[in-house]
């Protein structure tokens, strides 16, 4: 027991961190390889991902944080020449089985990107493309509903209500990107992967996507790559820290940002890289 | 360490390090002026000692300053955040060093008079001379980044104790002996008590360095009694 104890409540950090601990794995990766031809990118990466909970995986450039995180909704099945190694488990069930779908795959392990990517639709049937391909409604009112209420959700809702037949690229940086969040979101996802989301977003923007991914973890799991390292102390209670294809280092955030045990980490979270 | 890949950076870290090493050198030199001051019953000394304090109290704000400059500017992480947090906590222990050896330099001048006994003086200096040592090895300790040096500096906090009990005692013997040597005796209770008080700064630090190098709080078993016999283990 830390010696906050005394003055913990529910909501302080610490123990908030701390309460995760116990939960259950929700992604089980182990020994992942990927090549890209010859290029070794991802070297025997073994690491538990722990259910509704932020996982934030950081590193610098190139060293494979992307592209492990690619690797757990199989959108590296895209790339010819890229070839995944080893077992990625969601739910103890291995997503690189030939029996799994990868879209359905992808339906379940939903995706946000660096570039906010809206479809040049409206606001409304960017959200109802997921549910509709996926044969997720039989009526008009049930779409209506679940865009609603993912919109709700993304927190976009009040700011495009009135105007849902606009299209969503008319809307601004963070206003798209939470659109995108919203259109992930819409398909009921378990675990949502997000790649460097608020990279193109100004400082307000990026802190009601923090906002969000802070609620959303309440019914999802959650792994976000960044290159912001206090963003990731901010919004993550898991942190692992990859470096040339290696994972160096996984742990609580709280440990990772004050007190880490590997030389590398220390190196990189303190900015003595180079 | 390496250094950082922006360099003000690390020009900014060792400012603010080499600010509380000039603030440990300071706080030495009070006190030893101080307690000189006491036991040579040297008034212009004295005074000279409380208006030097000054001198750390400026250096204090100074240093935290600097600390919430880097806290804005870098975030600070991992190493470097526990060297901040250290810097702020050392300079409020060293600072307040300063204030309990004025308050020794004062009472010279109220007590204005040659000490009654010679062995109380130089229990008093014996016992300034560890919490002196205590503090230069705690402040290389610091400089160093000597967690294990750290360590040992908290484990003998134990003796400056002991030597206040038996001052303590002493002291209450003295007074019982003759109540005219009440005003002197209460005085120099006060000045034993400063310096005791110093060396528990000194474990402070000690522990605070600690922090800095490994990350981890010095778990605190160390069973504590004062003069007033009662053993503390709560609040150690």
């Amino acid at each position: 027991m830390s010696s906050f104890s005394g003055l913990a409540r529910a909501t302080d950090p610490i123990d908030q961190n701390k309460a995760t601990a116990m939960e259950n794995v929700k992604i089980a990766a182990e020994k992942v390889q990927v090549f890209y031809g010859e290029t070794h990118a991802i070297k025997d990466v073994s690491i538990d991902i722990r259910a509704r909970t932020v996982t934030a995986f950081i590193g610098p450039s190139g060293c494979g944080k992307s592209t492990f995180l690619r690797c757990l909704n199989r959108m590296n099945d895209t790339i010819d020449i890229c070839r995944v190694e080893g077992r990625i488990a969601i739910d103890n069930e291995d997503i690189y089985d030939p029996k799994v779908d990868p879209v359905q795959l992808r339906a379940k392990v939903g995706m946000v990107f660096q570039k906010p990517n809206p479809f040049p639709k409206s606001i409304y049937d960017n959200i109802a493309y997921g549910p509709r391909i996926h044969g997720l409604v039989r009526r008009k009112s049930e779409l209506d509903d679940i865009v609603a209420s993912s919109l709700q959700k993304a927190g976009l809702w009040e700011e495009v209500k009135d105007r849902l037949d606009s299209p969503g690229t008319g809307l601004s940086g963070g206003q798209q990107q939470r659109l995108c969040i919203a259109r992930a979101i819409a398909v009921s996802p378990e675990v949502i992967l997000m790649d460097e989301p608020c990279s193109a977003l100004d400082p307000i923007a990026t802190a009601k996507v923090e906002e969000l991914i802070d609620e959303l973890r309440e019914n999802y799991t959650i792994v976000i790559v960044t290159h912001s390292m206090q963003q990731a102390a901010r919004v993550s209670q898991r942190t692992a820290f990859f470096h040339l294809g290696n994972l160096v280092e996984v742990g609580d955030t709280q440990d990772i940002f004050t007190n880490p045990v590997d030389k590398r980490t220390q190196d990189y979270i303190t900015g003595r890289f180079g | 360490m390496s250094e950082h890949t922006v360099s003000s950076y690390d020009e900014e870290l060792s400012g603010i390090a080499g600010r509380i090493a000039e603030m440990g050198g300071l706080a030495e030199s009070i006190v030893t002026d101080a307690v000189t001051a006491l036991i040579t019953q040297d008034l212009d000394l004295a005074q000279a000692t409380i208006g030097r304090d000054h001198r750390l109290d400026d250096l204090m704000h100074d240093i935290e300053m600097r600390n919430v400059l880097v806290i804005a500017r870098r975030q600070p992480m991992g190493q470097d955040l526990r060297e901040i947090m250290a810097a702020t906590r050392i300079a409020n222990d060293l600072e307040r060093v300063g204030d309990m050896a004025k308050n020794v330099a004062k009472r010279v001048i109220a007590i204005d008079s040659d000490l009654k006994s010679k062995t109380l003086a130089i229990g008093v200096e014996h016992m300034t001379e560890l919490a002196l040592a205590q503090l230069k090895a705690v402040l290389d300790a610091y400089t160093r980044k000597d967690a294990e040096e750290a360590v040992k500096v908290r484990e003998r906090d134990a003796e400056i104790d002991a030597i206040y009990t038996s001052l303590f005692r002493e002291l209450l013997t003295y007074m019982m002996e003759d109540p005219r040597n009440i005003t002197q005796c209460a005085h120099l209770l006060f000045c034993a008590k400063n310096i005791e008080r110093i060396g528990d700064h000194a474990t402070n630090i000690a522990e605070n360095v600690y922090y800095m190098v490994t990350g981890k709080r010095l778990l605190d078993d160390r069973p504590r009694m004062d003069e007033t016999g009662v053993e503390d283990k709560e609040n150690a």
